[in-house]
C-alpha cells in the first residue's frame, strides 16, 4: 500500500502521471516534463515535496548532539531560521543521508531528510540521540511545497499571511522563518530562486490551488530531477550512499574540518582518506556527440582510468546530455563514455551546468 | 484515450507496423508508448541495409526519463530510416503514427506475433484496469 500526500487529489486533477517513489504515490509529470523544467527556469513552478521527512529535535544538548552527528558544523548557525546543508555519516565516513538542518535556537532544530531513507534515518537519529537526551519528533502531519523559479517568490507572496509577507520577501538565500503555523525558507533543489513552505497538511491543497490559479505550473519528480542535475545538486542513492564519502561525492565543501577538536561521526575515516589524497573525484560531464548519458555508464578517462556515471540525463536548458560521475584522481584530458558498447566523447566540465536560468559551462 | 488507427498491426511491445503498397513495412511506436516514455530527446537509428530478426533490437528511443529499445516486429532488411528524427525526436510524441515513424523494413524471414487493432486495444484496456 503506497502512501499519499495531502495533495494527491490535486495531482490527479492536474493530470499527473503517478508513480511509486519510495513507497509514495507521487506525480512524475503532468504531461510534459520538459515544459515543467522550462517553467521553473523561466517563470515559476511548484513541487509537492510532502513525502520528505521533517524531524524536529528538542533538548538542552541538541546543539552538542548535532555537532557530533553531522559532518557540517551547526555551530555556524547563529541566526534563527538559518539553514545548513550537510551529510550524516557512519563511522566509515559513508553517507547515511544528506539533509538540511534549520536552526531555531540552541535547543531546537528542524531537519529535512530524504523520503526513501526515512526509516534508517529515524533509527540512526534515535540511536545517537539517546546519549544526549534529545527528543526526536517526526512531523508527519506537515506538508511541504517548493515553489521555484525567477518569479516564484513574487507570485507566491500574496499567499503568505500579510503580517509575515514583507519579512518572507526579505529572507536571504538559505534562511527561513516561522509565519504563523507555516515555515517559509528561501531554499530549493532546482538552482533557481524560490521558497520551500512547510505547513499543516489541511492547508496545503488551498495553497496549491492558489499558486496554480496565479500561473505557477505544477511540476513533477521528472522535472525536479533534470533541474537538480543541471544545478549539479547531488541525489542520495544515485550520487552518494553508505559506501562512499562526501569527499568522493563533490561534497567536501560540506565537511567542517575546523575546529579540529570537534569530534563527529565519520571524522577519523574522512581524515584518513584526506591524508591519503588519492580519493576519487566527482566531476561534471558534457556529451560532445548525440545521445543520452545515463546512470551507471562506464567512463573512460584517458591516462587516468575508469569511473562511472552516478546521474546522467538530458539537459533541457542546454539541449545536450550531461552527467555527474565519479572518476579516479588524476590530470584530466579527453574522456569517453560507453553507451551500448560505443565510446562517445565527453568533456569534463566544472559544475554547475546551469544556475539561475543561465548556462554556466562552455557549450 | 484516442482511437487506434484501424489500418495498422501492433505488437505487445507497443509498436505499430503498416504494410505499404510497395511491399515494405513501416514501423513506429504507439501513442501509448510515447506517452509512457514522455518527451523524447534522442533516437538511435539502425543502418540502412542492416538485417534484423523478429524480436531483435532495432533502434533505441530515449526520453528525458529513460532509454527504451525498439524491437523489430518482423524479420527483414532495413530499407529506410527516419533521419528527420535526429533533429526532431519529438515528432514521435507529436505524431506517433505519421511523422514519428522510425524504420521501413523489407520483409524477409520470420514474422513475430502481431496483434490486430482490437487485440492491441484489449491489451491497453488490460493495462489501464
Amino acid at each position: 500500500m503506497t502512501k499519499k500526500t495531502p495533495l494527491f487529489d490535486q495531482h490527479v486533477a492536474a493530470g499527473a502521471r503517478i508513480v511509486d517513489f519510495g513507497g509514495w504515490d507521487m506525480p512524475l509529470h503532468y504531461g510534459s516534463q520538459k515544459e515543467e523544467h522550462y517553467a521553473v527556469r523561466q517563470h515559476a513552478g511548484v513541487f509537492d515535496v510532502s513525502h520528505m521527512t521533517i524531524v524536529d529535535l528538542a533538548g538542552e544538548r541538541a546543539r552538542d548532539f548535532l555537532r557530533y552527528l553531522l559532518a557540517n558544523d551547526v555551530a555556524k548557525l547563529t541566526a534563527s531560521g538559518k539553514a545548513l546543508y550537510t551529510c550524516m555519516l557512519n563511522e566509515q565516513g559513508g553517507v547515511i543521508d544528506d539533509l538540511i538542518v534549520y536552526f531555531v535556537d540552541n535547543t531546537h532544530y528542524r531537519l529535512v531528510v530524504n523520503a526513501a531513507t526515512r526509516e534508517k534515518d529515524l533509527a540512526w537519529l534515535r540511536k545517537q540521540a539517546g546519549e544526549f537526551d534529545v527528543k526526536v519528533s517526526e512531523r508527519a502531519e506537515l506538508a511541504m511545497l517548493a515553489v521555484q523559479g525567477p518569479r516564484a517568490r513574487e507570485i507566491a507572496a500574496p499567499c503568505i499571511e500579510s503580517e509575515f509577507r514583507d519579512a518572507a520577501l526579505g529572507l536571504k538565500p538559505f534562511h527561513g522563518m516561522d509565519a504563523g503555523d507555516w515555515f517559509v525558507a528561501r531554499t530549493g533543489y532546482t538552482g533557481e530562486d524560490g521558497w520551500e513552505v512547510v505547513l499543516p497538511a489541511a492547508e496545503a491543497p488551498k495553497l496549491w490551488d492558489r499558486l496554480l490559479a496565479a500561473g505557477v505550473r505544477p511540476c513533477g519528480l521528472g522535472a525536479r530531477d533534470t533541474l537538480r542535475l543541471e544545478a549539479a545538486m547531488n541525489l542520495y542513492g544515485n550520487d552518494m550512499d553508505e559506501t562512499v564519502s562526501p569527499l568522493e561525492s563533490g561534497l567536501g565543501w560540506t565537511v567542517a574540518w575546523e575546529p579540529a577538536d570537534r569530534d563527529f561521526i565519520g571524522r577519523t575515516a574522512l581524515e584518513k582518506q584526506r591524508a591519503e589524497g588519492d580519493t576519487r573525484r566527482f566531476v561534471g560531464l558534457l556529451l560532445e556527440d548525440k545521445g543520452v548519458l545515463r546512470d551507471h555508464q562506464r567512463v573512460v578517462v584517458d591516462g587516468v582510468g575508469e569511473g562511472e556515471i552516478t546521474s546522467g540525463g538530458f539537459s533541457p536548458t542546454i539541449g545536450r546530455s550531461i552527467a555527474l560521475a565519479r572518476v579516479p584522481a588524476g590530470d584530466y584530458g579527453s574522456a569517453q563514455v560507453d553507451i551500448r558498447g560505443k565510446l562517445l566523447n565527453v568533456r569534463i566540465v566544472k559544475v554547475p551546468f546551469v544556475r539561475n536560468g543561465e548556462i554556466r559551462i562552455d557549450v | 484515450m484516442s482511437e487506434l488507427p484501424g489500418d495498422l498491426q501492433y505488437t505487445s511491445d507497443h509498436e505499430w507496423l503498416r504494410r505499404e503498397d510497395d511491399g515494405s513495412v513501416t514501423v513506429g511506436i504507439t501513442d501509448h508508448a510515447q506517452s509512457a516514455l514522455g518527451d523524447l530527446v534522442y533516437v538511435e537509428l539502425p543502418e540502412v541495409n542492416q538485417e534484423v530478426e523478429a524480436g531483435g533490437d532495432m533502434a533505441v528511443v530515449e526520453s528525458v526519463k529513460a532509454a527504451s529499445d525498439v524491437y523489430a516486429p518482423i524479420g527483414g532488411t532495413v530499407v529506410a530510416v527516419n533521419e528527420a528524427l535526429s533533429d526532431d525526436p519529438e515528432a514521435i510524441n507529436n505524431d506517433p503514427y505519421g511523422d514519428g515513424w522510425i524504420v521501413k523494413l523489407e520483409p524477409g524471414g520470420d514474422e513475430g506475433e502481431l496483434l490486430s487493432p482490437d487485440a492491441y486495444q484489449a491489451l491497453l484496456d488490460d493495462i489501464d484496469s
